[in-house]
């Protein structure tokens, strides 16, 4: 056992955990922040995407331990209080998902994308970079078009800030 | 995944002395192969040693006509890295090509070359540049250092702190991935040295790991050029097969792999 202490979401967290605990066990069974999602647990399938200080990273495939220290945001930590983050609002007005298992995995994706390609983003990109996530049901055809229309209101929500 | 012991090393000489304590300890850099593999039970280290974070061990360096990376630099650090992408684009090429975005971030280079797997995408730019991997011990070139599937010349314990590059004329990566995983089903880059000679190496191919490809080298030696390799024939004994492509398959993707390589080196 090792006691782990790391922010998640903005709040400072240290949690006792066994060695071999994985980053999304962490934050689903012990801070019970169970919007991360463990599809495949074989680091193919990105339900279980977070930010690991700014970098989207596979929370499946990283210990506990190797995040101490980090700042880590989970997709509890995107949103404003009731004000949904352009990423999340973009899914659901362009119906981004259907059972929403990948959804969180997917947002925390985007985001990263986003903010690596800022305004340049086109459709061939997003396609290519969302290939560390697997979604099943909607043939990724209307979560390219919120990413990509969330690209567009993250660029409008800066200049405003 | 078996229980294990996490440590997280300040430096190499830490990583050493805390990798010796262990009955049967292993380095954990990115961990993007060797956590998927504890969780499948395949491996059970009794200790981890965490590198990741060594500052000695993160950076990229290039000056003169030599590109050191050192070894727990992650792939997308490399694939950004203007300074590499200026002096071998190939080599920053590759790594935006590595897995995906996510497993980029975490992946590092020294950790791809310990792993040794045989369809990792370093190990073809590693030898085929004639690079030398360095160690908290020596320095090993890269011929000697690939010892066939999951093997290599490091002894227990022994850490790879570098790699250098030496900057060559020309040099290109091209490679098939496979759709599901994007490792290479068969990956090969060619380069021209500055003193003109040819290395050609290929990953994803051969049943012994990376592999340097003769024909396609006296090929191009011959001709700098796509073109060049139309004639050229690989043998397919010894190469892989597997429910993804057979070894003539395989083959025949080394030629492809070797003229879109050679395209994209110019």
């Amino acid at each position: 056992m090792s006691t782990v202490k790391l922010t998640v979401n903005g709040k400072a967290v240290s949690v006792d955990v066994e060695d071999r605990t994985l980053l999304v066990h962490l934050l689903r069974e012990n801070l019970n922040l169970t919007g991360t999602h463990v599809g495949c647990d074989t680091s193919q399938c990105g339900a279980c995407v977070v930010h690991v200080d700014g970098r989207a990273v596979k929370s499946c495939t990283m210990l506990a331990g190797q995040a101490a220290g980090s700042n880590v945001t989970t997709i509890e930590g995107l949103a404003k209080g009731d004000e949904l983050h352009p990423m999340q609002a973009a899914f659901r007005d362009n119906h981004g998902l259907q059972c929403g298992y990948c959804t969180p995995g997917m947002i925390m994706s985007a985001v990263d994308i986003v903010h690596r390609h800022g305004g340049k983003l086109d459709e061939e990109t997003v396609r290519h970079e969302l290939e560390g996530n697997i979604c099943r049901c909607t043939g990724y055809h209307n979560i390219v078009k919120a990413v990509l229309d969330a690209a567009g209101r993250m660029k409008v929500a800066q200049a405003a800030e | 995944m078996y229980e294990t012991n996490y440590h997280r090393a300040s430096s190499i000489d830490d990583a050493v002395a805390q990798f010796a304590k262990g009955t049967d300890s292993k380095f954990l850099s990115g961990g993007q192969t060797l956590l998927p593999v504890m969780k499948q039970r395949l491996a059970a280290p009794s200790d981890v040693i965490d590198v990741a974070k060594i500052k000695d061990m993160i950076g990229i360096d290039v000056s003169g006509d030599t590109v050191t990376i050192k070894a727990a630099t992650p792939h997308y650090d490399v694939a950004q890295s203007d300074a590499v992408k200026k002096a071998i684009p190939a080599l920053a090429s590759l790594a935006s090509e590595i897995g995906d975005p996510a497993v980029r971030y975490r992946g590092t280079i020294g950790g791809s070359l310990a792993n040794n797997d045989p369809a990792a995408d370093y190990p073809a730019a590693v030898l085929a540049l004639g690079a030398t991997v360095k160690t908290n011990k020596r320095s090993i070139p890269a011929e000697d250092f690939f010892k066939g599937l999951f093997s290599t010349a490091l002894e227990d314990g022994e850490i790879i702190t570098a790699v250098s590059f030496p900057v060559p004329a020309k040099a290109g990566y091209a490679k098939f991935p496979n759709p599901a995983s994007r490792f290479a089903l068969t990956g090969v880059f060619v380069a021209k040295t500055k003193a003109g000679d040819v290395r050609v190496a290929a990953t994803g191919a051969s049943q012994s790991g990376v592999m340097r490809v003769g024909p396609i080298e006296q090929a191009l030696k011959a001709n700098w050029a796509a073109s060049a390799l139309d004639s050229v024939t690989i043998a397919a004994s010894g190469l892989l097969a597997d429910i993804h492509g057979s070894a003539d398959y395989r083959a025949n993707l080394v030629k492809v792999m070797g003229q879109r390589a050679v395209t994209a080196a110019g």
